[in-house]
């Protein structure tokens, strides 16, 4: 059987490498199969550029780059993690160098962003972002659809968010993408599949009995709604309570944190402090 | 005749980083180590809640975040008073997090960044991406040797995943974990939480005792003269870490060349900032007064990393630094496994200061480690507290220093009006990773890479495989300068 295959283009910007590393550890499939077999009989990823995970370094590993950019116009996907530094024209933030020349993030993202099939932005920073771009956002950061618009890049966006990201919301978007087609993919009005965050934690939380009955955790390590303790859950849209996290071990609220908000474009800064109680007022309109 | 070779990005390590250096007639003379991303997490931090840097600091580093949100707790539980009042439960729990997290970066490290240097991935999968391009020519292990390599790389991605699902058990989920906070830890403890932790350590620990550690042996046996290259500058610092009821696993303390032990003192760290891409004004204070004011058009600056220095000496921090200041110190657990793993090649202590003897540390360190974690889970007691309340102080400074996979790491705070005035953080990529300092001195990496025989400089394995056993937390960029021409030479690899 012919086997479609999707280059996939992996770049990272201003962040931690923890969107990777959760993607390192999804379950089914696993990443070894991510990266070496079929996704499902007769489509397969082909991972050309990841900065962690490739055994290639120096200008050979631009230079794939280039080649894809320039040889598989509209056949690749691009995924962006990390946010992407802006000031000073990107001097804040390079992914390597071309011919003696730094090659910032922003320069990257816009040149790939503008022949990609699709460019999923992985975790909060690539979608809205995130904690580079808190205030005083030093580094003039943007997520990607931002970065998009103002360069008039039409390839559509699909933002993938959470402080890291699920890997199951990665792994059933692309294969929605295989499915269904790019076209199919339902997404919400901040760009999210409709799919993994469809629902506010709230609607499915398990302490949301003690919501129900005003049983509210007065310190942390204590049983009943963290609400006061700053949970972020009413207003959060994310399947965190249904999935878990880590096979399903466990997830923020049950391991007695409050939710923070992790997959909102007002993270950080309109869902802090942490762990202090915000009504919907606060966010619409933030003190600072 | 002088080359200067570039290597930019130096991939399989953590963010953003870049190194130059010079080689003539075959050796380098000098070399240039650069961190090419600023995020300004401290300056983001001034001014907030104090308890969201605990959260936020995490942040940083994806691959090992625990060792930012254990380092950030103990320098809250310290401007919050409580670092006499942690609950027992509280200190075992968060190191039972911490050593989960260390079990996980050790493993990915060898054979997810490192190994690829070494095991011929191609000759076992095949001619694929993203096993290719690579370097060409010196892979020694091969046949069914390497077959079983290979084999490991794959199973190493279910063991390190299986750390980390260890850690949400008592962490709520990774990367960035919820439950370590000022005080303790949020995680209500119960018994069969306990007996689940055992068993996914103890398969954990099988395959460090029967599989990592044997592969790093079979490797460095392919590979011996690795025990020579790459020495470094041969002082060793250690700030301790996991703090548990009893006492600490990692002893404290600065080891000089000769192996002369010094007791640590954190008031003798300076950054100098010469040589990085931040305001003169600030260079040469301790932390807890340090300045982050970037400057990007600085003449002599080339990276964002500054240069932590202790008495204004060059310090290696990470597994060799810990395991050295726990032989230097008696610890018989160290001593043994250490003669051990030297005896197979009938090396002293000498040999440590290389490539392989990086390896061998981190190997050894992730068994001690995790055999360790067993006794932790035995002094749990779940009808006891595992967190102590706390308020946040008007005023107030707190150091939290600790040791994460890659080394040592601190946190700096100073609380003003129940906010955030100062924050400062010395990860441990900025000890290792450092540019030169004020007196000229070259940072750990720099000095382990000056002095190298570069034979081919098509492709230099020698410098990856030097930068990638400090296991640094940046991507950075390996240059190699003409020292007559200065011209930069186009990278090809076969």
């Amino acid at each position: 059987m012919a086997v479609t295959k999707y280059p996939v283009i992996w770049l990272q910007g201003a962040g931690c490498t923890g969107c990777s590393v959760s993607v390192l550890n999804a379950v089914s499939p696993r990443i070894q199969n991510l990266l070496l077999d079929e996704l499902v009989p007769g489509h397969q990823l082909n991972l050309m550029f990841h900065a962690t995970i490739m055994a290639g370094q120096g200008e050979p590993v631009i230079e794939v780059l280039k080649d894809t950019e320039k040889n598989r116009k509209g056949g690749y996907i691009l995924i962006v993690e990390g946010a992407i530094p802006t000031a000073e024209g990107g001097a804040y933030g390079s992914i390597g160098e071309q011919a003696g020349k730094h090659l910032t993030i922003q320069q990257s993202v816009q040149e790939l962003g503008k022949n990609a099939m699709l460019t999923i932005a992985l975790g909060t920073c690539a979608a809205f972002g995130g904690i580079p771009a808190a205030r005083p956002n030093p580094t003039a950061c943007k997520g990607v659809q931002t970065v998009f618009s103002e360069k008039g890049i039409e390839t559509l966006v699909v933002n993938i968010p959470g402080c890291p990201m699920h890997p199951d919301w990665f792994v059933g978007t692309v294969s929605a993408v295989i499915f269904s087609g790019v076209g199919a993919l339902e997404l919400d009005s901040l760009g999210r599949p409709k799919l993994f965050y469809g629902q506010l934690i709230h609607e499915n939380c398990p302490r949301r009995a003690d919501f129900d009955k005003g049983k509210f955790a007065q310190k942390l390590g204590e049983p009943g709604c963290l609400y006061k303790l700053g949970c972020k859950g009413h207003y959060t849209s994310a399947d965190c309570p249904l999935r878990q996290w880590n096979n399903g071990v466990s997830w923020c609220v049950k391991a007695g944190s409050p939710c923070l908000g992790c997959v909102e474009p007002e993270f950080p800064d309109g869902t802090s402090p942490m762990y202090e109680k915000i009504t919907l007022e606060d966010l619409i309109c933030p003190q600072k | 005749m002088s080359t200067k070779i570039k290597i930019d990005p130096i991939t399989r390590i953590e963010g953003h980083l870049a190194i130059e250096a010079v080689v003539d007639d075959g050796v380098v003379k000098e070399a240039n180590s650069a961190g090419t991303l600023f995020r300004g997490f401290e300056i983001i931090l001034q001014g907030r809640d104090p308890r969201d840097a605990n959260r936020l600091t995490q942040r940083i580093c994806g691959v090992c975040p625990t060792a930012h949100a254990t380092a950030s707790a103990l320098c809250l539980d310290e401007a919050f008073g409580l670092t006499d009042k942690i609950p027992d439960n509280g200190k075992l729990i968060r190191a039972l997090i911490f050593g989960s997290n260390f079990l996980q970066s050790h493993i990915l490290h060898f054979y997810h960044l490192a190994a690829l240097d070494y095991v011929d991935a191609v000759g076992a999968i095949g001619d694929v991406a993203p096993f290719v391009p690579r370097y060409e020519g010196d892979y020694r292990v091969t046949g069914e040797v390497n077959a079983e390599l290979v084999n490991h790389y794959v199973r190493a991605l279910d063991i390190r995943r299986k750390c980390q699902e260890m850690l949400s058990i008592f962490g709520g989920k990774m990367p960035h974990n919820v439950a370590i906070v000022p005080g303790g830890v949020t995680e209500q403890l119960t018994e069969d939480k306990i007996t689940n932790f055992l068993w996914r350590l103890n398969e954990i620990r099988d395959f460090v005792d029967n599989t990592y550690i044997p592969d790093v042996i079979a490797v460095a046996k392919v590979y011996d003269d690795y025990f020579g290259v790459g020495p470094g500058c041969k002082r060793l610092l250690s700030y301790g870490g996991f703090d548990l009821p009893a006492g600490r696993l990692f002893k404290s303390g600065v080891v000089s060349p000769d192996l002369k032990l010094e007791p640590f003192a954190k008031e003798e760290i300076t950054e100098d900032l010469k040589h990085s891409w931040y305001a003169n004004s600030g260079s040469g204070k301790n932390p807890a007064q340090g300045q982050t004011e970037p400057e990007l058009k600085k003449k002599d600056a080339y990276s964002f990393l500054k240069s932590p220095r202790y008495k204004g000496t060059v310090c290696e921090v990470g597994p060799l630094a810990r395991m050295v200041n726990n032989y230097v110190q008696g610890d018989e657990t160290t001593k043994v496994l250490v003669d051990s793993v030297l005896g197979e090649f009938g090396a002293g202590v000498d040999a440590l200061y290389s490539v392989l003897g990086r390896h061998a540390a981190r190997a050894v360190e992730a068994k001690i480690v995790g055999d360790a974690m067993v006794g932790w889970l035995m002094q749990l007691k779940p009808s006891e507290p595992n967190i102590v309340e706390s308020e946040i102080p008007e005023q107030g400074e707190g150091a939290g220093l600790s040791e994460a996979p890659r080394g040592a790491v601190g946190h700096w705070i100073t609380v003003k009006d129940k906010k955030i005035d100062r924050y400062q953080v010395i990860s441990p990529t900025a000890w290792n990773g450092s540019p030169k300092d004020d007196k000229g001195q070259p940072g750990p990496v720099e000095q382990a890479i000056i002095g190298t025989k570069v034979k081919d400089k098509d492709n230099p394995f020698e410098l990856v495989r030097i930068v990638r056993a400090f296991d640094p937390c940046l991507a950075c960029a390996v240059h190699l300068l003409d020292a007559r021409g200065n011209k930069l030479r186009v990278f090809k690899v076969v």
